[in-house]
């Protein structure tokens, strides 16, 4: 029962988020500043784990192909693949979730409790379209973090690759640039652009819709990275099943 | 005048507000008071239009709240200021871009007015060199002052406060009880505070309206409460020593 009144509340809630939308002069510089915190702010984090789990991929691929009939450029095209599909958008979504998550659920979990939201609805603001419509359209930018995690992730194995022995480049890139599917990247990007929307809007539910004081936005912020990864990988199995299957 | 009538509020099964009528009138420091949970927030939040309640009307100049067309309730929240009692201040902004945050909602003055109208209501609350400030930085006095000149910058007709001076030492809660009562003053304005502090009952409670228990038990002023006899007003006004003593001084004053 609780759970879809919950689902039912947040469904509601994204339909308020585009209405009564805040004068474009108050909005714009609301959307900078996200986009400075959830997308300039995450490229550090999501370039670093990219790169190295990239060149973890190209390793483990590699120590595991024992026999010696498999072609050599089977590195790179494994490497390429499982990062397109699933590392770079699924697994640095669900980082997302604790990254960016957390820091909605708690910036709108504080503004609750210290009743900042209270202060915009005083003045007649809606205010789940002045917080979580700034959100939304800074993680409309969500594909190229996640791009960028595609090319440093086949960049990390790549060097991984050559530099601990493991191939010759030539091998690599041969393998990177095999038998490539258009319709993958398709698959990859309808993906992430449904993970930005669940990273942009569940947080803010959690946020926006919790009660009591600061020891509850902590509680508030882990319950949101929960469930916001759930959804991410349950959405995954979806698309993956609807597009691919 | 802001008139409340039989006014209802439950949250599930808990009622809270049990039906209360009064009125505030204007130019006058209308009080709220009753121990901590009697539902002076509820009851506040409630004429704000921040709570929906179940039963009763709240109007404002005549103009019933709940009756009012969106644009009307806009141009009546225009009019509105609040200070909240943790100030509520935007902590993503500086202390001036939060006294501006209502000029640029309600109104399409340019920059430069809306800074003068700023520089001027930070002086009038004693704050004329805190614009940069963020409001982590400064003091819980002044984190006040500053909402009081963000609930003022818009020019209100209402002015709403929630326990103004909580958690405040004793004279800085003075000095901010008396920046709202002269403000109300000044600018012929309604005010409605929330308080349980005896001093600004003492100080500002040109109104005061009792609550208990979702009820209204009394009303009266500063001039009637140390004379009622009312057993739930005296009950809570006298359960500290000092003002066991206060009363007895102003018995013997006025025989
Ligand atoms: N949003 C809410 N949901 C449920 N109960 C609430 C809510 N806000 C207040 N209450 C309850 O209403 C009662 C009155 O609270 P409040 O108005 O905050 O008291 P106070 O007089 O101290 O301001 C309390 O019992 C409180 O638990
Ligand atoms: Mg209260």
């Amino acid at each position: 029962m609780i759970y879809l009144h919950n689902i039912g509340t947040y469904f509601i809630m994204i339909k308020d988020i585009f209405r009564r939308p805040t004068k474009w002069s108050v909005m714009k510089p609301l959307i900078l500043k996200d986009i400075d915190d959830l997308i300039i702010g995450s490229l550090g984090i999501v370039a670093f784990i990219s790169f190295f789990v990239g060149g973890v991929v190209a390793i483990q691929t590699s120590l595991n192909m024992t026999s010696p009939l498999m072609p050599k450029y089977l590195v790179g095209f494994a490497t390429r693949q499982s990062i397109i599909l699933e590392f770079a958008p699924t697994f640095i979504s669900i980082i997302m979730a604790g990254k960016v998550g957390s820091f909605i659920t708690s910036s709108i979990g504080t503004m609750r409790v210290t009743e900042q939201i209270d202060a915009l609805e005083v003045m007649g603001i809606n205010a789940i379209n002045y917080l979580v419509f700034p959100k939304f359209i800074a993680l409309t930018l969500y594909p190229f973090v996640i791009s960028i995690a595609m090319f440093l992730g086949i960049l990390g194995g790549l060097v991984a690759c050559v530099y601990g022995g493991y191939g010759t480049m030539e091998d690599y890139i041969e393998g990177v640039k095999m038998d490539f599917i258009p319709f993958h990247f398709i698959y990859a990007f309808v993906k992430t652009f449904v993970f930005a929307f669940l990273l942009a809007t569940i947080p803010s539910y959690y946020g926006y819709f919790m009660k009591g004081g600061a020891l509850e936005v902590g509680k508030a912020s882990t319950t949101s990275f929960v469930w916001t990864s759930v959804m991410i990988i349950l959405v995954n199995f979806l698309l993956t099943s609807l597009l691919l299957g | 005048m802001i008139e409340v009538k039989d006014l209802h509020k439950s949250f599930g099964d808990a009622h809270i507000l049990k039906g209360i009528t009064t009125s505030f009138e204007k130019g006058k420091t209308n009080l709220i008071i009753g121990q901590s949970g009697s539902g002076k927030t509820v009851f506040l939040k409630c004429l704000l239009g921040l709570f929906e309640y179940e039963e009763g009307s709240i109007s404002y100049d005549g103009k019933i709240f709940s009756k009012l067309s969106p644009n009307e309730k806009r141009a009546l929240r225009a009019e509105i200021g609040m200070v909240f009692q943790g100030s509520a201040l935007f902590d993503s902004m500086t202390i001036a871009e939060n006294v501006m945050f209502p000029l640029r909602m309600f109104t399409k003055q340019s920059k430069s007015e809306m800074e003068d109208r700023v520089n001027v209501v930070l002086n009038r609350v004693n704050l004329p060199d805190a614009h940069k400030k963020m409001p982590s930085e400064a003091s819980g006095g002044m984190q006040k002052r500053v909402a009081i000149a963000r609930a003022i910058v818009n020019n209100p007709k209402y002015l709403f406060c929630d326990e103004p001076n909580s958690g405040l030492d004793p004279k800085t809660a003075i000095v901010i009880d008396n920046l709202i009562q002269e403000i109300t003053d000044e600018f012929n304005i309604i005010t409605v505070i929330n308080s349980h502090d005896m001093n600004s009952v003492m100080e500002i409670g040109e109104k005061i309206v009792f609550l208990k228990d979702g009820l209204k038990a009394w009303e009266g002023s500063n001039k009637t409460i140390f004379k009622t006899d009312n057993e739930v007003v005296t009950d809570f006004v006298y359960s500290s020593n000092l003002f066991k003593k206060v009363r007895k001084m102003y018995l013997e004053e006025s025989d």
